[in-house]
């Protein structure tokens, strides 16, 4: 079966035909519904109409793709300032189904989906789970969060909508996702990286070798990781480890995902339009430079986005991904815009401190960024937990270890940084992700 | 003749040593022997207790980093010049001492000392050939 699947992998499911649509068809497919999603928005939607208007555009000016690029954006900002259905195309007696943002910061985002949206979505991450060389008789534990927040439902039903068996775990309660891992002989998990991780460490605190259960993939997202934590988590539980992409305000998860290749993600071009603008200016750039990533949605009614700023700083592959698929690619998504943080003049993201700590041997990741302002100077502090694993008797030791995390930091962040070891279990972990800065700094 | 020892990580904050001590407290565990070495940050607190495998099960679960390792117990004479006459021995056999901490008074004329040794086994043969006593976990915990 698993041979079958490698050496033709656009038969693993009719789902993923669209992944391989020749070239030119496939943009004449983007151009028509781009044509269409304008269209649509333009005759539904008050914001993007006045934006248009501003501009002394119409519909009919979309005429090729590169027109896309006159499109006004669409920014995280503007789904709160007409919270909750001012984005809304449809109207609410064709709206199946709401969900929203966590809302840490302010008021939440809210994303709205006819039957024919649920339906896209699916189908997106069908896809993606193809593509990662999941079919029917996989056993898939989605331990996402069921709710409000996209990840659950939408892994939910596009595992099946695969034809493979679910096991809706929802996030927490640790010993239970191992135990049903175990005794439903799972062969799948969908979940964030960190979380994934956790896991695979309560295993082993609970005597269970991860790599001896029929788990042979992971699909994570919901989290920038990084390629050095990839090896980790395969080197630990010995899955193939997929990295899956997504946003709320686009659809969920099932924007993008890596195939068998791991060579970036592939980005489901048919439903969303990938753009690289640079940050700053807007203007679009080539592929192959990297910027920031901008969907717009090309098969959605309740709430269609044109030219969404995902902050994501990422590049559009050049050239063709050896498994045959023509949707262009992305690179792996280390960094969001927002997560950069300015330390002292310096800029430093999240992932480069887990870079570092991971360089040093032993290390898992269950750190946490600490930021604090003393006598009008940034200081950064890094909490790494001391796991059974790292703890060695000797205070001698436990120095070195602080010592080799410090020099490992100071080098790949090229700024002075404070390491504290903290005892296991002691840094919260909210809803499997992680929580990885507290910035007390004021301001 | 090695014994069991529990080391166990802890910050160095207020209350941190308090919990692990009172968990063993409240399962019938006795602590023979303790000691804290501490920096500034955090701090290892060494014990031999009666039941190593229960105390070393019941911090783990309680999610406690934890440690078991072994060391040495070595009688000396309790009078002026006993210890200075363990640690001659082992700097003759060229002996290393990772760590070591005291426990007076044992029986009414010696002391005990537990020792970590880089090489424990080279250790309890010089300690053999000079005639000192080194006690079993039986002979330390009744």
């Amino acid at each position: 079966m698993k041979a079958v699947l490698e050496s033709n992998e656009a038969n693993c499911h009719p789902a993923s035909a669209p992944d391989f649509t020749p070239v030119d068809e496939l943009r004449a497919l983007q151009l028509a519904r781009l044509q269409a999603v304008v269209d649509r928005s333009w005759n539904h939607v008050q914001l993007f109409r006045e934006r248009m208007d501003e501009r002394g555009l119409a519909p009919a000016d979309i005429r090729s793709l590169d027109d896309i690029a006159k499109l006004p954006f669409t920014q995280k900002g503007d789904l709160r300032d007409t919270y909750p259905f001012g984005l809304f195309a449809s109207p609410m007696k064709d709206v199946v189904r709401l969900h929203a943002s966590s809302g840490t910061t302010g008021k939440p985002i809210v994303v709205a989906y006819t039957q024919q949206d649920v339906d896209v979505w699916t189908s997106a991450i069908v896809r993606c789970l193809a593509g990662c060389g999941l079919h029917r008789g996989d056993v898939i534990q989605v331990a996402y969060g069921y709710g409000l927040f996209t990840g659950g439902l939408g892994a939910h039903y596009g595992a099946e909508g695969l034809g493979a068996t679910v096991v809706p775990a929802s996030v927490g309660h640790a010993d239970r996702q191992i135990m049903l891992m175990k005794d439903f002989g799972v062969t799948a998990m969908c979940c964030t990286p960190s979380y994934f991780l956790h896991l695979i460490e309560r295993a082993a605190e609970m005597g269970i070798d991860i790599r001896e259960l029929p788990l042979r993939a992971g699909v994570f997202g919901a989290e920038p990781w990084s390629e050095a934590m990839r090896q980790r988590i395969e080197r630990l539980s010995g899955v193939e480890a997929f990295d899956i992409y997504g946003l709320s305000e686009i659809i969920g998860p099932g924007v993008g995902c890596e195939c068998r290749r791991h060579q970036g993600l592939h980005i489901l071009e048919d439903l969303f339009y990938p753009e690289i603008v640079d940050p700053e200016s807007g203007a679009t750039l080539p592929d192959g430079e990297l910027g920031e990533l901008v969907l717009t949605t090309l098969a959605k009614q309740a709430m269609p986005m044109i030219r969404y700023r995902t902050r994501d700083i990422t590049a559009i592959l050049a050239g063709r991904c050896d498994c045959g698929r023509t949707v262009r690619r992305i690179a792996r998504i280390g960094r969001r815009s927002d997560d950069m943080l300015i330390i002292r003049g310096v800029n430093v993201f999240p992932s480069q401190v887990e870079t570092a700590l991971l360089e040093v041997e032993g290390t898992l990741p269950h750190y946490q960024i600490l930021l604090t302002r003393e006598h009008g100077l940034d200081q950064m502090e890094v909490e790494v937990e001391v796991t059974p694993r790292m703890f060695e008797d000797k205070i001698g030791a436990l120095q070195e270890l602080n010592q080799r995390l410090q020099a490992s930091l100071d080098r790949v962040l090229g700024i002075r940084v404070r390491v504290s070891l903290v005892e296991a279990h002691t840094i919260e972990r909210s809803q499997g992700k992680a929580k990885r800065v507290i910035d007390r700094r004021t301001s | 003749m090695k014994i069991k020892q529990i080391s166990l990580f802890a910050e160095n904050k207020q209350g941190h040593i308090a919990a692990p001590v009172r968990l063993l407290a409240g399962n019938g565990i006795d602590i023979r022997a303790l000691v804290l070495a501490e920096t500034q940050q955090y701090g290892i607190l060494r014990m031999i207790v009666s039941d190593w495998e229960k105390a070393a099960t019941l911090l783990e679960d309680a999610g406690f980093t934890v440690k078991v390792t072994e060391v040495l117990a070595v009688e000396v004479g309790d009078q002026p010049g006993g210890l200075s006459h363990v640690l001659a021995t082992l700097d003759a056999c060229g002996i290393n001492i990772e760590y070591m901490y005291a426990f007076p008074r044992f029986r009414a004329d010696s002391a005990i000392l537990l020792f970590r040794f880089t090489d424990p086994d080279a250790a309890i043969a010089c300690l053999q050939a000079a005639g000192i006593n080194i006690l079993a976990s039986e002979e330390i915990l009744q």
